[in-house]
């Protein structure tokens, strides 16, 4: 008999009476709010307030009085550095998801066997996934360095000028999008190989049996069962590349004249940094709901998937 | 083997080594450019250095600043770590052991946080740090980071909590073991290795995080490490080798931190991927 059976057969008051004594309510009123006033306080209210705000221009003293309406966010949507913002990010999330993905995959499918060669690739692929992004971000900084880095020593090993890619408006948002490649293809290649490690033996086995070649193997047998993971990798492709920050401010700050923003570098400058704090919560705005579209379009295709 | 499989086996492993070049070379030229003179470091990268001259990495281990950066994100990070875990396992293990009116809305309004990023309320939570008068106190970064880290923590907690097996609960329950008293005696430490898993998450991401403290930290005394970093780099635009002994100073402790809890650290890396 479990105790809510037990607990249904007595009387009201005998069940309020054992639940305050037993300490379910306490429980509940002790244990739970700590957690609801912080998430609350710093997470949620920020929030809302995020989108009052977008509809004052205010710099963030006193309290918002200047009621302006839409217009912080026609004011976004008519700058042309916020289009190059957006325009990146769709960058960063097609290198992701036609590059990283793809060379996450392949060598997922190399090494995700357990060998002790294997395992050292692993983890000299994930070593820059744990690094931190500003960390990551100075690293190439210095090498795409035109006077010092290695790109100067290539150039220089091949006798031709040095060149300063991180200042070059056409080039430099390639060299930022290099870094991303370079500090999350091992964090996709990691939950592949997880995936991969579950795909049973037997069926393998039971396909090359049946004369598969290897590549039908992995067209037939590994990606089909390793679908969920792509689409959720393929999700942390698109989130991450909303929220890239950290790695664009060691490496070219928003610049060569404003080319390298994203979306949230540009929150920071023409937002924070200027306390235009109206303006920059209406980017805030339109951040939050971009990233719900994309979570909530996720939880479409994810339950889908699970249903086939 | 046959001669087919061995010359795949060789194209395999030659492009898995191009791969780890790509990888490897950059922090290999970091760590040893931190040794070298910058004349040298102009002229030759990735070499070896000539004279492996400790001078840059003197200067900055002997540098009380450079300390006090490590102390103030160690400090700021274990205790996001502490607070996580008690206040998001105290929440989760009401959701997991009571059923109460609302419970399942609550428990939905605190996995929102996992729904959009950190930067999109960056601005008004500046304004309330400062209005609640935190601003360049370490309570600016731990607070909002428990907050955020609430989400992911609670949904992990919950499912972990719930495969624990009833009986023990009943059992305990009959002999008048109350709610409260069973989380702290046998949920908690029954829960183990979900809580270093969450607990080493919340840390390399608050060890790492660079936007919050940028916005609320303004003196150096207050400053995280990768702010430190950044103002260093400042400090000393055109001499790269100092700045990379101070990366490579700030990275070393990392990747000894990830090679001996690797296990927890790609469990919750990953499985904090997973978290949808």
């Amino acid at each position: 008999m479990t105790i809510a059976a037990a607990n249904r057969r007595l009387p009201a008051s005998e069940r309020l009476r054992r639940s305050l004594s037993n300490g379910r309510v306490t429980a509940a009123l002790v244990l739970l709010p700590p957690a609801l006033i912080l998430f609350s306080l710093f997470v949620m209210l920020p929030l809302g307030e995020s989108a009052y705000y977008s509809f004052f221009n205010w710099n963030g003293y006193g309290t918002p009085t200047e009621f302006v309406g839409l217009e912080n966010f026609e004011r976004i949507a008519g700058h042309s550095i916020f289009h190059k913002a957006v325009g990146n990010t769709l960058k960063i999330v097609a290198v992701s998801l036609f590059l990283q993905m793809p060379l996450a995959l392949l060598l997922a499918l190399l090494i995700h066997r357990k060998t002790p060669t294997n395992a050292v690739f692993r983890l000299i692929f994930f070593l820059p996934y744990i690094l931190a992004e500003v960390a990551a971000g100075l690293i190439w900084s210095f090498v795409f360095d035109g006077n010092y880095g290695i790109t100067a020593s290539i150039a220089g090993f091949f006798g031709a000028d040095s060149f300063f890619i991180l200042a070059d408006r056409e080039w430099a948002f390639a060299a930022v999008m290099t870094v991303i490649v370079w500090k999350y293809f091992g964090f996709h290649m990691m939950i592949y190989i997880a995936a991969l490690q579950s795909v049973p033996e037997d069926q393998i086995e039971a396909a090359r049996i049946e004369g598969a070649k290897r590549l039908q193997i992995v067209r037939y047998v590994q990606i089909p069962h390793i679908k969920p993971a792509i689409i959720v990798s393929a999700f942390f492709a698109i989130i991450g590349a909303l929220q890239v920050f950290d790695v664009i401010i060691p490496l070219t700050n928003g610049g060569p004249s404003n080319q390298t923003h994203t979306i949230v570098t540009y929150l920071y400058t023409f937002g924070l940094t200027r306390l235009n704090i109206g303006f920059g919560s209406a980017v805030g705005v339109i951040l939050f709901i971009a990233a719900i579209t994309v979570a909530l379009f996720y939880q479409r295709i994810f339950t889908r998937g699970k249903q086939a | 083997m046959t001669r087919g499989q061995l010359i795949r086996n060789i194209l395999r492993v030659a492009f898995l080594c191009v791969v780890a070049s790509f990888v490897l070379a950059p922090m290999l030229a970091t760590v040893l450019g931190g040794f070298k003179s910058n004349a040298e470091i102009r002229t030759s990268a990735l070499s070896l250095p000539e004279s492996w001259n400790l001078e840059f990495y003197g200067s900055i281990v002997s540098d009380p600043a450079f300390w006090r950066y490590l102390g103030n994100s160690l400090l700021i990070s274990s205790a996001a770590v502490i607070l996580t875990l008690i206040v998001g396992s105290a929440a989760a293990y009401v959701f997991a052991q009571i059923r109460f009116f609302g419970s399942r809305m609550l428990f939905s309004y605190l996995l929102l946080g996992l729904m959009f990023p950190f930067a999109t309320a960056i601005l008004p939570l500046f304004i309330k740090v400062r209005d609640i008068g935190l601003l360049d106190t370490w309570w600016a970064v731990i607070l909002p980071q428990t907050a955020f880290s609430l989400s992911l923590a609670i949904l992990l907690f919950r499912t972990f909590f719930e495969q624990l097996p009833k009986e023990l609960f009943e059992a305990a329950y009959i002999d008048g073991c109350g709610y409260v008293r069973f989380f702290w005696r046998f949920t908690l430490p029954l829960s183990a290795p979900i809580l270093a898993t969450v607990g080493v998450f919340v840390f390399v991401q608050s060890w790492n995080n660079f936007l919050l403290p940028l916005v609320v930290l303004n003196s150096r005394e207050a400053f995280t490490w990768p702010l430190g970093m950044m103002q260093f780099r400042g400090e000393y635009v055109t001499q790269w080798n100092r700045t990379l002994a101070f990366v490579t100073l700030t990275i070393v402790p990392a990747i000894v931190f990830f090679l001996a809890a690797q296990k927890y650290i790609v469990a919750g890396l990953t499985g904090g991927a997973v978290k949808g």
